[in-house]
């Protein structure tokens, strides 16, 4: 059985299709909405999106640092309160278990924030590798997570919210933020390669939330948005999807995370599993439709005749109307403005390989 | 808006139109909702056969790609060319919207009134 986020009857009353998704019943789009409706309120005006499925761990205690140093591999070192950063968690064999945004609250407990269908494993596999002085919870249903998103979402907040309580920079956050007297964590990230908050709060007080939200946002273009969206968005952007771009049988290297991986820490899960494999040999690329259609995950893709990989992601992108997708690929064959065909549905269609992000803003 | 008492409809959310020798083949607007916004459409060639139960479309919307079946065995005489560049015309007037239009029918499947297809989507919502 399928669980309700606490803002459950809010969609239903808003018209939202609702679909069952990582163990929840979640809004794919809403009836005066839809996908590229929706998509394009984010990025022209704004958008508002439940993610409360989104799973969040707190790691508390003297050696906090010490064990995500150790099961993450991303350098959290150097990492100031206040600020979030993007990771990866590998497992022995260097293969991705999941990717997760990690917010430093102060020296000793940070807060995780991890991918809803991975959730129960994350926490496994943490707690298998607790050591030293931490206390280890999973929060997740503590919090009502909503997602502000588009260039108008600064407006909205502003309105809510006192100037110090906002975070100025990208990837930083202010804990105890309150917003239209709601009290909640206010952090300036996205999912979506807009400018955006995302806000975590008291389950009781989500629907409050997500009502000031919607209601404040109301003569800046706000509208719901559900996961068909919150999908192109992220696809449009650039960004990579657990279980497409990354599995447990890809190292982070191999779908260009590197930036993610700080291979000069002493010691993290998967570290000894990447070095011994070298350098990769896969890569992830972009690549548009030059034709009509559209590539979807699985589809293989060729360059000269020759397969050199298969697409992960691929959606028609609302914003800038082309058929854009991500693949894995042999590394050091194609370039950008390579031509390469594509197989969809046994036949071929052309495409190039493009930058990544495919939106440019 | 197209009279849909003139109409008959598929068990797999296809419309269908008699117009003496000539049949338009459509998507039901239940199918259209479900779908959401259709940004592709791949169709048969004129002259092409479909076949009663088999698939002669793809119909990509943003979330995924799906499949129209041809309740009718018969040649294609005409494809809505239309559609090839305004695939979303579909969602905003889905019984105007033909696919295909065959002639040389040889084999129908049982069709439903739109009564009864209502009927049966809401069932189908309910199951």
């Amino acid at each position: 059985m399928d669980l309700k986020t606490p803002l459950y009857d809010a969609h239903l009353k808003a018209g939202g299709k609702m679909v069952s998704f990582a163990g929840y019943m979640l809004p794919v789009q809403y009836k005066d909405g839809g996908v590229i409706k929706e998509h394009l309120a984010v990025r022209n005006q704004v958008g508002l999106f439940d993610v409360s499925h989104m799973g969040e761990v707190v790691y508390e205690g003297k050696d906090a640092l010490a064990n995500l140093q150790y099961v993450l591999t991303n350098d959290f070192s150097n990492l100031e309160i206040g600020r979030v950063r993007y990771t990866l968690m590998c497992n022995k064999n260097g293969g991705v278990i999941d990717d997760l945004l990690v917010y430093k609250c102060s020296a000793e407990k940070y807060l995780l924030v991890v991918n809803a269908a991975n959730r129960e494993k994350d926490v496994t596999w943490m707690k298998q590798h607790l050591f030293g002085e931490v206390e280890f919870s999973d929060q997740s249903d503590r919090f009502v997570q909503i997602a502000l998103q588009g260039p108008n979402a600064k407006e909205i907040i502003g309105q809510l919210t006192k100037e110090e309580e906002i975070p100025k920079k990208y990837y930083s956050f202010v804990e105890d933020a309150n917003v239209g007297s709601v009290s909640c964590i206010l952090s300036r990230t996205g999912y979506t390669g807009e400018f955006g908050y995302e806000l975590y709060c008291r389950p009781e007080d989500g629907l409050k939330l997500w009502d000031l939200l919607l209601k404040s946002g109301q003569k800046y273009g706000i509208i719901p948005c559900g996961l068909g969206a919150r999908d192109t968005l992220r696809l449009e952007a650039g960004m990579p999807l657990y279980g497409h771009e990354m599995t447990e049988e890809i190292t982070p290297l191999e779908t260009d995370l590197s930036f993610a991986v700080k291979m000069n820490k002493k010691e993290f899960i998967g570290k000894q599993a990447i070095l011994d494999k070298g350098e990769p040999k896969i890569t992830r690329i972009g690549l548009q439709l030059t034709e009509r259609g559209i590539a979807r995950e699985g589809a293989n893709i060729y360059f000269n005749g020759k397969k050199i990989g298969q697409i992960t992601s691929g959606t028609m992108c609302p914003f800038i109307n082309k058929a854009c997708a991500m693949a894995l690929v042999e590394k050091g064959i194609v370039e950008i403005g390579s031509p390469i065909d594509v197989e969809v549905r046994g036949k071929k269609i052309t495409a190039e390989v493009v930058a990544i992000p495919f939106v440019k803003k | 808006m197209a009279n849909t008492a003139e109409m008959k409809f598929s068990k797999s959310h296809e419309w269908v139109l008699f117009d003496g020798d000539k049949v338009r083949i459509g998507l039901s607007d239940y199918a259209q909702d479900q779908l959401g916004d259709i940004v592709f459409i791949d169709l048969p060639d004129e002259g092409d056969e479909v076949i009663k139960g088999e698939s002669f479309a793809d119909i990509e919307s943003v979330k995924a790609v799906s499949e129209a079946y041809s309740p009718i065995t018969a040649t294609v005489s005409a494809i809505n060319e239309e559609l090839m560049d305004s695939p979303e015309l579909i969602n905003s007037a889905p019984l105007e919207s033909w696919l295909i239009e065959v002639e040389g029918v040889e084999e129908i499947e049982d069709l439903l009134s739109a009564d009864e297809y209502k009927k049966f989507c809401e069932e189908s919502e309910e199951a």
